[in-house]
């Protein structure tokens, strides 16, 4: 039910990034999903990949600062509200989220939300609960 | 004062020093012993080869009493400069040491050209740091109108300023042209006030700077030279003429040494610093290593004066940073990084002036235990080490979190500071 994630740092200079996706290129790495948090000084490349261990393996040999993550993809329906209703279960649940992002495409008619929780057990549990979808790492893997 | 006169002072002087060293001072009497050397070896200026050099280590060896030279109920006064390992280094002074280096400093003031008519704003920091206190009491003995207003506060600063009237400024060459900007914008026109004379030092400037000060002020811009260890400011002031700072050298002997071979060099040679005290009582130092690199001009000034001059200091034999007045080693940093629960940091230091400010950035190579995905981990880390630095170095740097590699590796020393100030 966890999917890993990739975190890269990147500091803000320019084609640091173009570095990063180029070499996952190289290695046949497909990205999934992405995000980027910044400051004014870095930035933190935030990733799902198709094979994880073999991004975090040559991002790492190419000298970047890298960690794996565990976060959940869950699946939030497409329409006004759909996300909301997400949200409203785990805020009932006391569950903070640390941050969110969309994937690139949807494997089903519904959107697909990256969640990075705290308590991410506690999460699946409670969206399990409430017959909300949260994906397997592999079906994520192979989208 | 003749140079013969000025040798034959030193050497009475010395001799009573060495004398006070070795009946109080263990350390001292330890290290003569060791190299076979009596007291009375000691005759004149000519035999100070012969005696052992102190290095600021034995300081810190000694810390926090040790090197005194009278018990402590003889100080009237404790100073204390930043030390590398958390503990500073430690000076001492008799009221007689108080009362010299008063004469001393308001000499130095003297020789700027201040008299008992002129209003003397303090702007060096006071407190444990010799600057503020120093320039304090020798401004007082002169006669003038003290402001001790310390450092900061600078629109404050510029009000007194113009309300005072004050016409001496000291404190740091920084400090000097972050209030010189300030005014501009205050719409102050300093060169129109009553400010005449600025005795900067504490850190180290170039005459690019004195030129920068002299015009944006409309003031003669004075280089005071010192160091806690062998008194505070006032050790080397330059004159009217200025150029080069004359050494107060009844209170001090100086001398250039090879800081490899530690031999004596000639006068006219760049080398290390080296001073011993003369009428010191509390904490007389033997030939103290200052780790600053200048060179010593015995041709007489065009002001008469005979003491030896020294230039501006160069640079120093050991990679201490002096940043808006206070020293920084890298080896703080480095602890304080350390502190954090890393293992070998990669780190450089990035000195630049900001405006009229030094400013310094500490980079940081992001390290796969301290990375996170959250920004506000590494935030939070930022803003920790920030703290810390804060309170162990007591001035603020900004932590600048860089990719890995990115700090140049060297075969030998690391390459820990980039200093972009054109000093």
């Amino acid at each position: 039910m966890k999917v890993k994630q990739i975190s890269v740092f990147l500091e803000n200079k320019s084609g640091r990034l173009a570095n990063v996706t180029e070499i996952l290129g190289r290695n046949n790495i497909n990205i999934r999903a992405l995000s980027i948090a910044d400051t004014s000084d870095f930035g933190i490349l935030r990733l799902i990949v198709n094979k994880p261990d073999e991004a975090y393996a040559c991002l790492k040999k190419a000298g970047f600062t890298v960690s794996a993550t565990e976060v959940i993809a869950v699946e939030v329906q497409d329409h006004p509200g759909g996300l909301a209703a997400v949200l409203k279960i785990l805020d009932a649940r006391g569950i903070n989220i640390e941050y969110l992002y969309a994937f690139l495409e949807k494997s089903s008619d519904a959107a697909l939300v990256v969640f990075r929780v705290e308590q991410i057990d506690e999460a699946i549990k409670v969206l399990g609960e409430n017959a909300i979808n949260v994906l397997k790492g592999e079906d994520v893997y192979k989208l | 004062m003749s140079r013969e006169g000025i040798r034959e002072l030193q050497g009475i002087r010395l001799q009573e020093t060495v004398r006070r060293v070795y009946d109080n001072v263990p350390f001292y009497q330890k290290a003569f012993r060791e190299i076979g050397l009596e007291p009375g070896d000691i005759k004149s200026v000519d035999d100070l080869s012969k005696l052992p050099f102190t290095v600021k280590q034995d300081l810190r060896d000694n810390y926090p009493f040790d090197l005194f030279a009278v018990p402590k109920s003889e100080l009237v006064r404790v100073h204390a400069s930043s030390g590398t390992t958390g503990k500073p280094i430690v000076v001492g002074y008799t009221q007689n040491d108080i009362n010299n280096w008063a004469d001393l400093m308001a000499r130095c003031f003297a020789m700027a050209g201040a008299t008992k008519d002129d209003t003397v704003q303090i702007a060096y920091g006071y407190g444990l740091f010799t600057g503020g206190l120093g320039c304090h009491y020798g401004a007082e003995r002169l006669g003038a109108t003290v402001v001790p207003i310390s450092g900061g506060n600078t629109k404050r600063q510029l009000m007194l300023m113009q309300d005072f009237g004050t016409t001496v400024l000291a404190c740091t060459p920084s400090y000097a042209l972050y209030l010189a900007e300030e005014a501009v914008h205050m719409g102050i026109d300093l060169p129109a006030s009553q400010l005449r004379i600025g005795v900067f030092g504490a850190e180290p400037w170039s005459d690019n700077m004195r030129k920068e000060l002299e015009n944006k002020m409309g003031i003669d811009a004075y280089n005071i030279y010192g160091l806690s260890e062998v008194i505070g400011p006032g050790v080397s002031m330059e004159c009217q003429c200025k150029n080069g700072m004359h050494i107060n050298e009844d209170y001090f002997i100086a001398e250039v040494v090879d800081p490899e071979t530690l031999e004596p060099l000639p006068y006219g040679q760049k080398g290390e610093l080296v001073f011993t005290s003369l009428l010191k009582e509390a904490f007389p130092v033997i030939r103290y290593r200052t780790r600053d690199i200048s060179v010593l001009i015995e041709e007489k000034c065009d002001c008469g004066r005979t003491f030896v001059r020294m230039e501006r200091v160069a640079g120093r034999t050991d990679d201490m940073l002096i940043i808006r007045g206070v020293n920084v080693f890298p080896s703080q940093i480095e602890s304080v990084l350390l502190a954090i629960g890393e293992t070998e940091p990669h780190y450089q230091l990035v000195v630049d002036r900001k405006g009229a400010m030094d400013d310094l950035e500490i980079w940081v190579e992001v390290s796969d235990k301290m990375f996170s995905d959250e920004i506000r981990r590494l935030e939070e880390l930022e803003r920790k080490l920030r703290n810390e630095i804060q309170s162990v170095l007591g001035i603020s740097a900004k932590i600048k979190l860089v990719e890995p590699r990115t700090i140049p590796r060297s075969e030998g020393k690391a390459k820990r500071i980039v200093d972009k100030r054109e000093l």
